[in-house]
C-alpha cells in the first residue's frame, strides 16, 4: 500500500538555523531518502518552497479566482512529502518516526486512495 | 482537602496500587478480561459517587471487589443467556465463598501472575502480548499503549479487543502452568516485558514521556514477576538486566543533550544503587545454577560495568558471554554485539568478517544498530567508501535525533580525513 508522509514544520525556523545546522539537516534527509530507497520503500519525495511562494486557484461560478498565499494559514506549514510503499500502517508509521522531520515538526501519514487499473505501482 | 477530593484521591490511589490485582482476580473467575474490565470500571465509578457521601471504606479493595462482582453478574445477565451465563454466574458466586471479608491480604489471593501467563499464552499473537499485559495488569489505556508502540490508536484498540475475545472464546486458562510447560510459557512472559522495556529505552532523549513511562512500567512488571517467582532465576536475571541498563539512562546525554556512547560515558553518572541491586539479583540468580538468556544478558552488563570501573582493558569475558548467549539464542542481534566485542579483543578485521556474514540476513537491512556498527568498523580499518555508505544508512534509519547528530559528526570526521 502507498502512504503519503506529509512533513509539517515551522518554515521560518530554517532561516534561524546556522549554515552548519542547515547542512547537517539536508544531509540527514539525504540519508533518510537513501535508507528508504535501499529498503525498496521509496516511491517519490520532494521538498517544497516556503508558503510565501504559494498561490491558490479556484473556479467560482465559472470564473477563476487566483489568490496570493497558501490555502490554510497554520503554525506549521507543509514543507515536503515522501510517498512510500509500505506493507501496512504500522510499517508506514515506523518509517515516519525515522524521518528527520518527526524531530523538528509533525508528520501526517495518509494512505493513498486505491485506484484500479491505472495505478503505477 | 474536601470529602469529595479525599475520596477521589483514595480511589485514584487504590486504582494505581491495585488495578491489576483486582482485574486479575475478576478476570480469572469470570474467564473474560473485557467483562472484568467493564465491571471494574463501573465499580470505580461507583466509588467516586459513593465515597464522598459515605466516607472511604476501611477496606477499599474489598469494597471495590464486592461492587465489581455485582456489576459483573448484572453484565453477564445483560449479555448472555442460557448455559454460558449460568456457568459464569456460578464462577462469580464461587468467588464470594472464597473471599471471607477478613482484611485485604487474605481476601484476594494475588492472581496477577496467572493473568500475565494468560496474556503471554502461545495462542495469543506475539506482538500483542506486551500491550495486553500493560492494559490488564497496569490499567494503561489503549491510546497511550498505541503511541508508545508506534501503532495507530484504532489498530491497537482493535488488536487488544481481539486478543481478549480470543482469551474468552478459546478458553485460555488463567492459571500458572504446570512445571513441564513452564520454560516456554515463562519465556513468553519475560520476552513481552523485555520488549516493553526496550520500547521505553529507545527514547533516550526523554522527549517522549509515554515512551519513558513504558520503561518504568516494564520495570514494575519485572519487579512484580521477581517478587511472585523468586525461585525462578530467569525472572531475577531479567530484572537485573533492566536495572543495569536503567542505571545508565542519565549518562547517555551530555549537558548539551548530545548522545554519549557507552564507551565514553562518565561512570560517575551511573546510578550506583541500581547497579548494586542488579549485582545482588544476579548473585541470587546464579545460586540456582540454571543459566538462561536473561542471566547471560545481565552478566554481560555486569562485565561492561566492571571493565569500565576498573579500567580493565580485556574483553575476553564479554566475548565468552556472547558466545554462550549466541549458542543459546542464535539471534543475529547477539551476533552483531558479539562482533563489536570481538573487534576489541582481536581487532576490527575479525569483526568485519562476522559483519559480512551477517549482511546476508535480511533482518539486518533496516536494522539501525547493524549499520552503525558496520560504519564504525569500516572507519577503523580505513575503508572510507564502505564506512560512509554505512553511516548514511545508520543516519537514515535513526529515530533519535541525538543519535542522528552523533553519527553525522562521526561521518564528517571521516570525510575530512
Amino acid at each position: 500500500m502507498q502512504y503519503l508522509l506529509m512533513l509539517f514544520a515551522e518554515e521560518k525556523a530554517w532561516g534561524r538555523m546556522s549554515s552548519a545546522d542547515q547542512e547537517r539537516g539536508v544531509a540527514a534527509y539525504g540519508a533518510y531518502t537513501q535508507a528508504l530507497k535501499e529498503a525498496g520503500v521509496w516511491v517519490g519525495s520532494n521538498r517544497l518552497q516556503n508558503t510565501d511562494s504559494a498561490t491558490t486557484v479556484r473556479v467560482v461560478d465559472g470564473k477563476s479566482q487566483v489568490l496570493d498565499g497558501p490555502y490554510a494559514d497554520s503554525k506549521e506549514q507543509l514543507a515536503g512529502y515522501y510517498l512510500i510503499e509500505a506493507a501496512d500502517l504500522d510499517a508506514a508509521l515506523g518509517w515516519a518516526a525515522r524521518c528527520p522531520g518527526a524531530g523538528h515538526g509533525t508528520i501526517e501519514v495518509r494512505p493513498v486512495w486505491p485506484t484500479y487499473g491505472g495505478s503505477p505501482s | 482537602m474536601s470529602e469529595g477530593a479525599c475520596a477521589r484521591a483514595a480511589a485514584n490511589a487504590v486504582a494505581r496500587r491495585s488495578y491489576g490485582k483486582l482485574l486479575a482476580y475478576l478476570a480469572a473467575d469470570m474467564h473474560d478480561v473485557s467483562a472484568a474490565e467493564d465491571a471494574l470500571s463501573e465499580a470505580f465509578a461507583a466509588a467516586l459517587a459513593d465515597w464522598p457521601l459515605h466516607g472511604c471504606p476501611d477496606h477499599p479493595e474489598s469494597w471495590l471487589m464486592t461492587v465489581a462482582r455485582r456489576k459483573g453478574i448484572d453484565g453477564v445477565r445483560r449479555r448472555r443467556s442460557g448455559e454460558a451465563a449460568s456457568v459464569q454466574l456460578q464462577a462469580i458466586a464461587d468467588m464470594r465463598a472464597e473471599c471471607v471479608d477478613s482484611g485485604e491480604e487474605e481476601a484476594f489471593p494475588d492472581r496477577r501472575l496467572a493473568l500475565l501467563f494468560a496474556c503471554a499464552h502461545p495462542a495469543i499473537d506475539v506482538g500483542i502480548r506486551a500491550p495486553l499485559m500493560l492494559q490488564t495488569v497496569l490499567g494503561m489505556d489503549a491510546k497511550t499503549i498505541a503511541s508508545a508502540f508506534l501503532v495507530s490508536p484504532e489498530a491497537m484498540g482493535k488488536r487488544l479487543a481481539r486478543a481478549k475475545q480470543k482469551i474468552r472464546e478459546a478458553g485460555i486458562p488463567f492459571v500458572i502452568p504446570e512445571r513441564d510447560a513452564w520454560n516456554e510459557r515463562l519465556e513468553g512472559v519475560l520476552t513481552a516485558i523485555y520488549a516493553t522495556y526496550a520500547e521505553g529505552w529507545s527514547d533516550p532523549g526523554d522527549a517522549d514521556l509515554m515512551r519513558r513511562d513504558l520503561a518504568d512500567e516494564a520495570l514494575f512488571l519485572a519487579r512484580l514477576l521477581a517478587e511472585l517467582l523468586p525461585q525462578e532465576p530467569e525472572t531475577l536475571g531479567l530484572l537485573a538486566c533492566m536495572l543495569y541498563t536503567e542505571a545508565r539512562r542519565g549518562a547517555r546525554r551530555n549537558a548539551q543533550g548530545e548522545y554519549v556512547p557507552l564507551a565514553e560515558q562518565d561512570t560517575l553518572l551511573w546510578e550506583a544503587g541500581m547497579i548494586d541491586e542488579a549485582e545482588a539479583l544476579l548473585r541470587r540468580a546464579s545460586a540456582f545454577r540454571r543459566i538462561g538468556r536473561y542471566q547471560l544478558e545481565a552478566a554481560l552488563q555486569s562485565a561492561h560495568v566492571e571493565r569500565r570501573r576498573s579500567g580493565r582493558n580485556d574483553w575476553t569475558p564479554e566475548v565468552q558471554l556472547y558466545d554462550a548467549l549466541h549458542a543459546l539464542t542464535g539471534s543475529p542481534v547477539v551476533a552483531l554485539n558479539r562482533a563489536l566485542a570481538v573487534a576489541e579483543l582481536e581487532g576490527p578485521e575479525a569483526a568485519i568478517a562476522i559483519i559480512r556474514s551477517l549482511s546476508e540476513d535480511r533482518r539486518m537491512a533496516d536494522y539501525q544498530s547493524y549499520w552503525a556498527a558496520r560504519a564504525a568498523l569500516f572507519a577503523r580499518v580505513g575503508d572510507v567508501r564502505e564506512a560512509l555508505h554505512a553511516y548514511d544508512m545508520a543516519i537514515g534509519l535513526a529515530r533519535d535525533p541525538a543519535v542522528r547528530h552523533f553519527l553525522q559528526r562521526q561521518q564528517s570526521i571521516l570525510e575530512t580525513k
